[in-house]
């Protein structure tokens, strides 16, 4: 069986030891996770985890199943089409020639986050895939250090 | 009503109807004990050692079908009862244990005692709590009953802070309670139960595949009736034996690494497995590309993660076995013959008569398989019957005629050594007009040996029968047949003297060496309504047959072992 990505979109109740919950369930059972985020859903006692994770068909569809199992699980949703997007942060020393910099950010819905004496950080954010595109773009800026934030997605 | 912590786990247990409890107190739980002191809802029994609380509860729960209840204290005393929890937890049994913990003003100051319990327990509990405040108490113990027992048993674990047991909030127990994340499916989806019926009747060689669930679920009477109604021949899991009753003769027996030659024929030859809560174990299934290919199947469970996890199923079911067999009952009555499946009971039947479970009876030295089947002769239906895990556990599962549900009460997805002695006492608490027997091994009965004194204070005569072989003789079995006879720390030739041993806890005790000695033995030991141990000197090197290797396949067994 072939190895899948999936987004899943996760409705729990904002109780304490939820996140240990779901992280000790991937990691006892060997599943992956690719990225996981995390926040209250506002005026709700529920947050929602948005979790990319891979695995074939069986692996997949286990993962949802144990997830509803869990008492604090509201709702796992695994639709097909979620609107997923994820941000970067990327700082890049100053002494670099930013030729394109600009185009290149404005290609990825980027904008410069903050700058000081020597560096400017700048953010994006776009699909994960055109992410991955990205961070490999911006080498040739020699950038010092970068974070991503893993997806967040609102199924549609 | 305002009660402090304390007061509120033992008014809830009375509102639980909870009649017995089995602890061992310490500093962090103290509060809780000095509450249960000035109570008389609940008896509580003392254990020797946490582990053995959990197992007693656990003994209770399945001998009952209740909630069985635990209490321990923090750090070691939860840590002790670790081993209790996971062994419930694989089996599926209901329980609710209650940890005492450091005040939650020292919680995160590696204080003494102090461990971090929910974290530990999470991955072998069906749920657990921290409770932080005693106001969420009754909320959080009246949820903890109702995860236990409902849906897929299981057992919760409770965690109190010292000062939580002493805080003073107002009491409400509510009457009755629906969470919004958690609603078990109990009724099966009507299109589904008809499709499955429909698939039964077009199928030539069908297979009941029974397990757990149907315990479970108090399912046995309308499986029974289901099979009797179809005509359907029956294999049972460890887990189930005594659902269809060993008088039925559509029951074939176990299935399994060590289940009967017709039993594991019938899976590898069906057209159609009807599996009633199983959860397709890899000691039952063997090597899955070979596991029941010719037949499509249906899976009847109340835990959805439970179906497709380890085989694609044709005919899913969610919901519970009893409602699910019910709904099938009327349908199957109206589409099935059961005259349609003689031929494919005859050629089982044949299987069974060429390949019986069996083994050679000897006059000069006792069987392990012997000693069983007497017992199975001389009480039957009279005993509720507990083993450890090993050989004496197979041979147990194989030659004794179960005929009720609940009557076998064994550590099946742990094999939890220690399991036995401490789960026969909590059978006998909650069987008390039953005779409670431990069918154990001369290496399992040290692992929890200590509670020969609860037994003995607290007045539960448990017959224990060692089938003393001098080995660890299951491990013993794998070395013999996988290991050229290394016999690597498996040869347990010093042991105590068993007789005096049983006797200094104030039990009596008895070494048998014959038949003769054996069926006076187990007469004196009804007689004497102690404790007892039963040393029976057996055949040491006995091995379970047949087997199907790990990861061999069903219909190869290896029925003899030839030196
Ligand atoms: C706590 C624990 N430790 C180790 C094992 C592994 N194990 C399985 S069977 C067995 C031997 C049991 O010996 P005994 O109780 O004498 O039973 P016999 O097989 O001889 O009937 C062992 C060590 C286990 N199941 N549980
Ligand atoms: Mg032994």
């Amino acid at each position: 069986m072939e190895n899948v990505r999936r987004v899943l979109s996760v409705i729990v109740i904002n109780e304490e030891a939820v996140l240990s919950r779901i992280s000790g369930l991937f990691a006892g059972r060997g599943y992956n996770i690719d990225s996981l985020t995390v926040a209250p859903v506002p005026n709700t006692e529920f947050s929602r985890l948005t979790i990319v994770t891979s695995g074939n068909k069986r692996v997949l569809e286990q993962i949802v199943k144990q997830l509803h199992k869990l008492i604090p699980t509201y709702k796992v949703i695994e639709s097909e089409e979620f609107v997923e997007k994820e941000m970067a942060l990327v700082k890049i020393p100053l002494n670099e020639d930013f030729n394109g910099l600009d185009a290149m950010l404005k290609a990825y819905n980027g904008t410069i986050a903050s700058s000081g004496e020597n560096f400017v950080v700048v953010m994006v954010a776009d699909d994960a895939k055109r992410i991955d595109n990205f961070l490999k773009a911006i080498k040739k800026y020699n950038p010092t250090d970068m974070v991503r934030g893993g997806s967040v997605a609102l199924d549609v | 009503m305002e009660l402090n912590g304390s007061q509120m786990v033992v008014e809830a247990l009375a509102k639980e109807n909870v009649s017995v409890v089995f602890g061992y107190p310490g500093g962090a739980i103290m509060n809780v004990y000095d509450e249960v002191y000035k109570q008389d809802h609940f008896q509580h029994i003392l254990v020797k050692h946490e582990q053995a609380a959990i197992h007693a509860a656990d003994g209770y729960a399945r001998s009952s079908g209740e909630v069985g209840v635990a209490f321990v204290t923090s750090g070691p005393g939860f840590t002790n009862a670790v081993t209790g929890l996971a062994t419930a937890y694989m089996d599926s049994i209901p329980m609710v244990v209650i940890s005492g913990q450091v005040p939650i003003t020292m919680i995160g100051t590696d204080a003494f005692q102090e461990i971090d319990a929910v974290g530990i327990s999470r991955p072998c509990v069906k749920h657990n709590y921290l409770v932080k405040d005693a106001k969420d108490l009754p909320r959080v113990l009246k949820e903890a009953f109702y995860i236990a027992r409902s849906g897929r048993p299981g057992p919760v674990h409770v965690d109190i802070p010292k000062d939580v047991t002493a805080q003073v909030a107002k009491f409400h127990y509510p009457e009755n309670i629906t969470m919004q994340t958690y609603k078990p499916t109990y009724k099966g989806n009507v299109r589904q139960i008809k499709k499955a019926v429909d698939a039964i009747a077009n199928s030539k060689r069908p297979v009941l595949y029974i397990g757990g669930g149907a315990i479970n679920s108090n399912a046995a009477e309308q499986v029974r009736e289901f099979a009797k109604i179809t005509g359907i021949p029956a294999v049972e899991t460890l887990m189930a034996r005594g659902v269809m009753g060993d008088e039925n003769p559509l029951l074939l027996g176990m299935l399994g690494m060590h289940g009967c030659y017709s039993a594991n024929m019938a899976m590898s030859e069906a057209d159609l497995m009807i599996a009633f809560g199983p959860r397709f174990d890899d000691r039952v299934t063997g090597k899955l590309s070979e596991f029941a290919k010719h037949a499509k199947i249906i899976h009847v469970d109340i835990d959805p993660s439970s179906i497709g996890k380890i085989v694609d199923i044709d005919y899913p079911i969610v919901g519970d076995l009893k409602n699910v067999v019910e709904g099938m009952l009327p349908l199957a009555k109206e589409k099935i013959n059961p005259t349609k499946y003689k031929s494919w009971r005859d050629l089982l039947n044949r299987y069974n008569e060429i390949h019986p479970l069996k083994y050679d009876d000897s006059e000069t030295i006792l069987k392990p398989q012997w000693v069983i089947e007497r017992v199975g002769e001389l009480l039957d239906d009279k005993a509720f019957i507990s083993t450890d895990v090993g050989q004496h556990q197979m041979w147990t599962a194989q030659f004794y005629p179960f005929s009720f549900p609940r009557q076998f009460v064994t550590s099946g997805g742990l094999g939890t050594m220690g399991f036995g002695l401490p789960a026969a006492m909590g059978v006998k608490k909650a069987n008390p007009e039953k005779i409670s027997i431990n069918f154990t091994g001369d290496g399992s009965i040290l692992m929890n040996v200590q509670e020969l004194m609860t037994a003995v204070e607290f007045d539960m005569p448990v017959i224990n029968i060692i089938l003393n072989n001098k080995f660890l003789g299951m491990v013993r079995q794998w070395q013999t047949f996988f290991y050229d006879k290394r016999y690597s720390s498996t040869d347990i030739e010093v042991q105590p003297d068993f007789v005096k041993l049983v006797e200094s806890f104030g039990g009596v005790g008895y070494r048998v060496t014959t038949k003769d000695e054996f069926d006076k033995a187990l007469q004196d030991a009804i007689d004497s309504d102690k404790v007892a141990f039963i040393d029976v000197q057996v055949d040491r090197l006995e091995n379970v047959l047949p087997m199907v290797p790990a990861g061999g396949t069903l219909y190869n067994m290896m029925l003899e072992y030839k030196e």
